[in-house]
This record gives C-alpha cells, sequence and structure tokens, in this order.
C-alpha cells in the first residue's frame, strides 16, 4: 500500500512563504486562499522570545471528518491516502469546513482577482467550477498521478511532487510514501522528534513536524 | 501576519470564530427543532377536531423554513437534491432523507389517515435527533463535538415545539395537565442538561464562546427555565378566568421557546470557535530549552 504523507521540519522553516506562493501559482488560488500556509508564532517576552514558522493546510487524514459529514460523497480519500473533492458533486453547504479541525476549507462564492479587474494570467487559469464549493489542498493530485504514470516517484522527481515541497528554499517541506519505510519521510519521522497537529482528535493526519534530533530523546508517539 | 503564543503550554495563533455558518444555518436549527416539536406536541395532545391537523402542518411549515433557511447558505443550491447522496456516514444526509420522509406522513396525519400521526411524530423526532448529530459531527468546533451537545439540542427543539403548542391553546382551547406537567419536566430536563453541558466545555472552548454561551444561558435561566415553570405553577395551583389562563399559556409558551431558540442561534453563531493551530513543542535550533 502507499499512503502519501507530508513532513515540516520546524527548525527549517524562515517562514519565507515560498511555499505559499508556489501553490497558488501552481492551483491558481484566489486572493484570500491559501491551500498552504505559514503560521508566525512567537513565544515568550523580550529578551526571551522564541519564534515558529509553522506551515498548515489539509493534513490528509486517514480518519478524516470532512469525508464523514460530506452529505454528497463530494469528499473522498483515495486509496493512497489523498483527500480529493469532487467539485461537480459539492453543494457549498460548508459542513466540511467546520468538521476540519485544521481549518483548511475555503469556499468562495464569487471570482476575485488579485488587483479588482482579472489580469491575463488570472482569466486564462479562471474555473468557475470551484465557486461556492469547497477547496482545499490536494497533494498537487494531478502531478501525483501524472508523475506516477510516468515511472517517477513522488518525493524524489520533482514533476511528481506537490508544488510547495519542490519550492521549499529550506527543504522543510519533505513529500513521500509513508508505508514506504526506506522513503524520505519515513527516515525524516524515524530520525527525529514529531508531532502531528490536535492528535487527540484522532483524524491521523498525514503532516508531520519534526522539532528535534530523536538522539536527544525517544520519539513522542 | 505573528500570532503570539499562548500562555498554557501550546503554541499558535488563538481560536476564532467560524464564519462557514451564520444566522441562515442557525435558522435551520432553531426553526427544524420547533417544527418537529410541535408535531410531537401536536400528536401527544390528541386533540379532537381539526386543529391537531393544522398543528402538523404548522410543524412541517416550521420545518420547510428551516431546510429553506439552509438552502440560502448552499454555494450552489441547484446542486442541493445531491445532499442525500450519503446517508451512510453523513447526518446531513440523514437529515433530508428523514424530512423527506416526515413531510408525507405529516401531510397524512394531518389529512387524519389511520397510522399516520405517531409515524409522523417518530419522525419528527428522527429529524430533531439527525439535527443533533449534525451538529455534534462538526468535530472543528469544540462547542459542537461535546456529546452532551445531542441531548441538549433535542431536548431544546422538544421544548420549543412545545411552547408553540403551549402558546396556541388560546388558539384550539385544548389544555390539559398532563401536557403542561410535561412541558415544565422538559423545560427542568433543558436546564440540567445545559449546565452539565456547559460545565463539560470549561476549559476546552475559547474565552469568545464562553462568554456567548454564558449570555444564552442566563436568558435560558431566566426567560426560558425561571419565568415559565412559575406560570406553570402559577395555572395550576389558582383558579383563574379562562382570559387570564389564556394569556398565562401564551406567555408561558413564548418564553420558553425565545429563550431555547436564542440559545441555538447564539451556539452556531457565536460560539462557533474553532480550536486554533496549536502546537504542542517549539522547534529546537541550537541548545534545546
Amino acid at each position: 500500500m502507499t499512503r502519501w504523507a507530508m513532513v515540516a521540519d520546524l527548525r527549517r522553516c524562515v517562514g519565507c512563504q515560498t511555499c505559499t506562493a508556489a501553490c497558488r501559482h501552481a492551483n491558481a488560488t484566489p486572493p484570500g486562499v491559501q491551500w498552504r500556509r505559514v503560521l508566525d508564532v512567537e513565544q515568550g517576552e523580550y529578551p526571551d522570545v522564541q519564534r515558529a514558522f509553522v506551515p498548515v493546510g489539509c493534513m490528509h487524514c486517514a480518519d478524516p471528518p470532512c469525508m464523514d459529514v460530506c452529505p454528497t460523497t463530494a469528499t473522498r480519500k483515495r486509496a493512497d491516502g489523498i483527500v480529493t473533492i469532487d467539485y461537480d458533486l459539492c453543494i457549498g453547504c460548508a459542513y466540511c469546513a467546520v468538521a476540519c479541525p485544521y481549518q483548511a476549507r475555503y469556499k468562495t462564492m464569487r471570482p476575485v482577482f488579485a488587483y479588482g479587474e482579472a489580469m491575463a494570467n488570472e482569466t486564462k487559469r479562471r474555473d468557475d467550477s470551484r465557486l461556492a464549493v469547497a477547496t482545499k489542498c490536494t497533494f498537487c493530485v494531478d502531478r501525483i498521478d501524472a508523475g506516477l504514470a510516468n515511472g517517477q516517484t513522488p518525493g524524489v522527481d520533482p514533476e511528481a511532487t506537490p508544488a510547495c515541497v519542490n519550492a521549499c528554499i529550506t527543504q522543510t517541506l519533505q513529500f513521500g510514501d509513508l508505508d514506504d519505510p526506506q522513503s524520505n519521510v519515513s527516515r525524516l519521522i524515524a530520525e527525529n522528534r514529531h508531532f502531528r497537529m490536535h492528535e487527540e482528535l484522532g483524524t491521523d493526519p498525514g503532516f508531520y513536524y519534526l522539532w528535534d534530533a530523536a538522539a536527544t530523546a525517544p520519539a513522542s508517539d | 501576519m505573528t500570532y503570539p503564543a499562548k500562555g498554557y503550554g501550546t503554541y499558535g495563533p488563538d481560536p476564532w470564530n467560524q464564519t462557514s455558518w451564520d444566522a441562515r444555518a442557525a435558522g435551520n436549527f432553531v426553526c427544524g427543532g420547533a417544527g418537529a416539536g410541535l408535531i410531537v406536541f401536536a400528536v401527544l395532545g390528541g386533540m379532537g377536531g381539526g386543529y391537531v391537523g393544522w398543528l402538523i402542518l404548522a410543524g412541517l411549515v416550521l420545518v420547510g423554513l428551516g431546510l429553506f433557511c439552509v438552502s440560502l447558505e448552499l454555494g450552489r443550491p441547484l446542486r442541493a437534491l445531491n445532499v442525500i447522496r450519503n446517508p451512510r456516514t453523513s447526518w446531513m444526509a440523514r437529515e433530508a432523507w428523514v424530512a423527506g420522509l416526515l413531510f408525507p406522513a405529516g401531510i397524512a396525519a394531518a389529512l387524519a389517515f389511520p397510522g399516520a400521526m405517531w409515524a409522523a411524530a417518530l419522525l419528527a423526532l428522527a429529524f430533531v435527533y439527525c439535527q443533533a448529530r449534525l451538529l455534534q459531527g462538526a468535530k472543528g468546533i469544540p462547542a459542537w463535538r461535546e456529546p452532551l451537545l445531542i441531548p441538549l439540542v433535542v431536548v431544546t427543539g422538544l421544548v420549543e415545539g412545545g411552547g408553540i403548542f403551549i402558546a396556541s391553546i388560546p388558539l384550539h382551547r385544548t389544555a390539559s395537565l398532563a401536557l403542561l406537567t410535561l412541558f415544565g419536566v422538559l423545560i427542568i430536563v433543558r436546564m440540567g442538561v445545559w449546565l452539565a453541558y456547559r460545565r463539560r466545555l470549561a476549559g476546552v472552548v475559547a474565552d469568545g464562546a464562553r462568554a456567548a454561551l454564558d449570555g444564552a444561558g442566563i436568558v435560558l435561566l431566566v426567560l426560558g427555565t425561571a419565568l415559565p415553570l412559575c406560570l406553570i405553577a402559577l395555572m395550576a395551583s389558582m383558579v383563574l378566568s379562562v382570559e387570564a389562563l389564556m394569556t398565562l399559556c401564551l406567555l408561558t409558551g413564548l418564553t420558553a421557546t425565545l429563550a431555547g431558540s436564542w440559545l441555538k442561534f447564539v451556539l452556531v453563531t457565536r460560539a462557533g470557535f474553532n480550536q486554533g493551530f496549536a502546537i504542542p513543542q517549539l522547534p529546537v535550533r541550537g541548545a534545546a530549552r
């Protein structure tokens, strides 16, 4: 089996938002819609301050609450763990949006452009099927499927890898098959202390955060 | 945007109120619950004459009004029928299925078809239960995913419907001590469930959600519980003129109904805070802290 997953090494992220920009470019999301976001978290008071940049988005949970609540079956989970939305089935009820503990879903009711009027690139890539329905990160599923069809390995070959991972300037973001013990993500998880967000909810997210080397202490889960 | 860290061990932006569901979604829970409760009370009332039919029809209108409210929130209302596609796991789909059965059963009951009364009442109960499970299924909202929300929404719907029934007594003039007693018991149960629910949320929900719920809780206590119970006690213990009795029925029903409706409105529109993006660890760069 395959389970595609993403790893974010919080020690590496510098908050440059290149992943956000790359996602928006690859997926042509409108202003205000960021399938890949980077939070800027500050802890403590001067002079003892720590800062962390935290990439977030759809966690592609193994037990996704958004899928269970979807009344239309528009939200589905593929055998490889990627959670998808069928824009032609979705009725835009936003039940999935309130069921998602990661605030990963967006609903845009009308076309929005960066500078009011649509620019040429925005006109060319306009997709009305994504209006008034739920949208979210797809792990760039089209790139993965096309890459696999061409014999490439997602997470290794850039053509088969999500745009945010390709764009990351510090290699914070990594992508790969969690079920393959030799994959980059499996090795990173084995070699580092890590957590997943809101793990207590039992959604089994497919997005891991690394925060320290495993050598200093046993892994947290 | 930079988010300050929280002061209790996890880090990340503070929770904020959800913006996906507004008054239109709340309208479904308010009207749907009240309509279903009214159907149940009308059947339990078992009145002779045509009023039971009218009350059941009024209940159906309320349920329909609730569904209409939520349809206004759909991004793609022309595809609304897709809502029935996933009854296997989705309580919203199940609600739609039950509503589809409730309307013909309710109309049959209103036309006095034998057996249809109890079928309509049972389907109305099922409808309000689906609504409760629907809201509790929203795992992203701590105040909604609390399991005690299920009995709270069910009993609130019954009290709202019962309140409309009691308030309409001046029209149908069919009052029974048993129904008034049942209504009073439900009011007490609603308050009890509310207090237990509120206690379970302590330390779990965001400050904004807590403040909104506490405000609605005071309304529920004073206007939705104490006042109608006092009025019921007054009606049961004193010999009153018919006009006074009718006025008290109207007041009792309206206060209990409005307070419950306000609670659900607040619950959906103002207490829907998510839990933010808390991370349990900050990255270790250089020496660990």
